[in-house]
């Protein structure tokens, strides 16, 4: 017999008792086999006390790390030497497979694309934005406003979005925004914006524009408000004003931070796959390194070709995070 | 242009000059038209959860200035019923989210802010070298990690015959996905914590030694208390980056309603859902509710918390 609709809530209300009941006790469970081990530990005293503090602080974090990322790690190597079950070692072939094969050419053609123009966009909008909204009424609200998508998950972002862009045959009434924008501006027959290549690649780097700008934004307002105001005196004296100034004495001085944005931006980008994965499915031309990575190991289960590529992913973050760390940790120590 | 007639009164900074120079009307005008563009669609995700079935199938849903008549029995279809085609709601799902990233926030902030205290007040041989490897471990990407430990937490671990660790049974369980939360979150939460906790006066803590308290006891009623305000902007940070995340939970949850949380079930349902924007429109609301609530509510801790946190790997 179908269930009522109101059964249904019941048993859903039932269902999240028990879920949230569970969740709780997990913290209660490890919250209080904490203070034990605390208590037993504390009457260490003497010559064990310190090493006792010691392992009972670290390690716990200590092996969680070994476990979940130094040992995967290195495991990833092995396995992208390997073949799709792991059973023969194969050299560099499944590099070499996804340096020749086609389509992940255009994985990686569109995985560049995105790095390029996503994070400067988003870079070069929030350097415009931060600049306009100073001195402004209401600077705190329009602030918000545009740093609000930092807050929603980049699968609801793609949900937003995705209808959008949702187009009906010409003729009938669009339900999708942007469709009803053009078509009211005189594009009689606009495309199916999604299906749509090379279109629908920027269409889905509007997402991340959209969720990075306000990020970029926030920054970089920050850092020109810290923009001393005597080291521009003498610039301002020498007759420099406008867009000169901009140039020549805005830029240079929150260079730094405009590279960590870049260089930001540029990391979540490579290493998001919930844009493509929620719009397209990788389809229609969209295919990006990060999800094709998630495809290969999880949907096809080719282990060594998916290691491969969280390899190349690897690497090409690596610099860029790099740098990014170098700097957080100059500005933490000048300060 | 008033530009001109200001910098002859008063001379302005340079900066402050370039400010004026892009506040001008056209700047002012250029701020209000990205916010409403950036803002719109937001509105029309939220519009569409509350209109008609029948409504958002014909109409776009700008139409709702015209005909405001709104409804909030989608929201009722999406969590308890399901919609076309697709059997049983959105609830146990957002209970998932719930359950998922409370403990995943809770177990890397209290590790780490033990591991932190350790590593900054009982120094040892190492403790420098130590940190900086974990400092360093923020280069890598989640995307290295995902394979073995799933391996791991499916197949245990083996050396050549010799199992290492048993396999676990823990599918269908929220283990897996907090545990791998937890690891994840570990590099950046240390390292965060540990530029606040090294911070501490260093005469409070000589002082509590003298007075004869263990570490245990100056970590519990010192460093913790001191600490709370970093503690609760990496809460914040690591609470929305798990609520929001996609990849672990898709990796580690599967997509069963026993485990997998709204992102999941969202990105599934985006394919399937097809026509019936109504109901999608719902649930996507309905998980980007929670992340838009501590947002306008707790903004100043987030933006700190999201700052601090851009580099997470």
């Amino acid at each position: 017999m179908p269930l009522s609709g109101a059964q249904l809530a019941d048993s859903a209300w039932n269902d999240a008792a028990i879920k949230l009941g569970n969740s709780l006790g997990a913290i209660a469970g490890f919250l209080g086999i904490l203070l034990v081990v605390f208590f037993v530990a504390g009457r260490a005293t003497g010559r064990f006390g310190r090493p006792t503090a010691i392992a009972v602080f670290l390690g716990p974090a200590v092996l969680l790390l070994l476990v979940g990322l130094v040992a995967p790690l290195i495991r990833t190597v092995y396995l992208s030497f390997r073949n799709d079950d792991s059973t023969r070692f194969l050299g560099g072939k499944n590099y070499g497979w996804a340096l020749t094969t086609d389509s992940i050419h255009q994985v990686l053609l569109n995985t560049l694309l995105w790095l390029l123009v996503a994070p400067v966009v988003a870079t070069g909008l929030g350097l415009a934005l931060a600049l306009a909204v100073e001195r402004m009424k209401w600077q705190a609200l329009y602030k918000s406003l545009v740093f609000m998508p930092m807050a929603v998950s980049l699968v609801g972002a793609s949900i937003i979005w995705k209808f959008v862009y949702e187009a009906r045959e010409a003729g009938q009434p669009q339900i999708g925004l942007l469709s009803e924008v053009v078509i009211r501006l005189g594009w009689k027959h606009p495309p199916n914006w999604i299906l749509d290549h090379p279109l629908n690649d920027f269409l889905l780097m509007a997402v991340m524009v959209w969720v990075q700008t306000g990020f970029a934004m926030v920054v970089l307002s920050a850092a020109i408000k810290a923009i001393p105001d005597e080291v521009t005196e003498a610039a301002r004296l020498d007759g420099a004003g406008g867009l000169r100034l901009f140039w020549y004495v805005t830029v240079p001085m929150i260079r730094t931070t405009l590279v960590v944005v870049l260089t930001t931006v540029m990391i979540v980008t490579l290493k998001a796959f919930d844009i493509v994965r929620t719009m397209t499915g990788g389809n229609f031309g969209t295919q990006v390194l990060a999800n094709e990575m998630y495809s290969q190991s999880f949907v096809q289960f080719n282990v060594g070709r998916g290691s491969a590529l969280a390899v190349i992913l690897f690497l090409a973050v690596l610099p860029l995070v790099a740098y990014n760390i170098v700097q957080l940790r100059k500005e933490r120590t000048t300060r | 242009m008033s530009t001109q007639t200001s910098s002859v009164t008063v001379p302005l900074p340079a900066v402050k000059a370039v400010r004026r120079s892009f506040s001008s009307p056209l700047g002012s005008l250029f701020v209000v038209v990205v916010t409403v563009l950036w803002t719109l669609p937001t509105f029309g995700l939220l519009a569409t959860s509350l209109r008609h079935q029948q409504d958002v199938a014909d109409s776009g849903w700008w139409n709702v200035f015209t005909h405001p008549e709104l409804v909030l029995s989608n929201y009722h279809t999406v969590l308890f019923e399901g919609g076309f085609g697709v059997s049983g709601g959105l609830m146990p799902y957002l209970v998932n989210s719930l359950a998922i990233s409370v403990p995943a926030t809770v177990f890397p902030l209290v590790l780490a802010s033990m591991a932190a205290y350790a590593l900054a007040w009982v120094r040892f041989r190492g403790s420098d070298t130590l940190f900086f490897v974990i400092f360093a471990l923020q280069v890598v990407p989640l995307q290295m990690a995902l394979i073995p430990l799933l391996q791991l937490f499916s197949g245990g671990a083996h050396l050549g015959s010799f199992t290492v660790l048993p396999s676990f049974d823990l599918a269908g369980t929220y283990l897996p996905v907090w545990l791998a939360h937890t690891m994840f979150a570990l590099p950046l939460a240390i390292f965060l914590l540990h530029n606040f906790i090294s911070q501490l006066p260093r005469d409070l803590m000589e002082a509590a030694v003298v007075d004869g308290a263990s570490h245990f006891r100056i970590f519990r009623s010192i460093v913790l208390p001191l600490c709370a305000p970093a503690l609760a902007s990496f809460a914040i940070f690591q609470f929305l980056w798990v609520w929001n995340d996609l990849l672990v939970a898709l990796t580690f949850a599967g997509g069963t309603p026993d485990v997998a949380p709204m992102t999941v079930r969202l990105a599934q349902l985006s394919g399937s859902f097809g026509g019936r924007w109504e109901l999608l429109t719902a649930g996507a609301f309905l998980s980007i509710i929670i992340p838009l609530i501590v947002f306008f509510s707790l903004q100043r801790y987030f933006v700190r918390g999201l700052l601090a946190g851009s580099v997470k790997g």
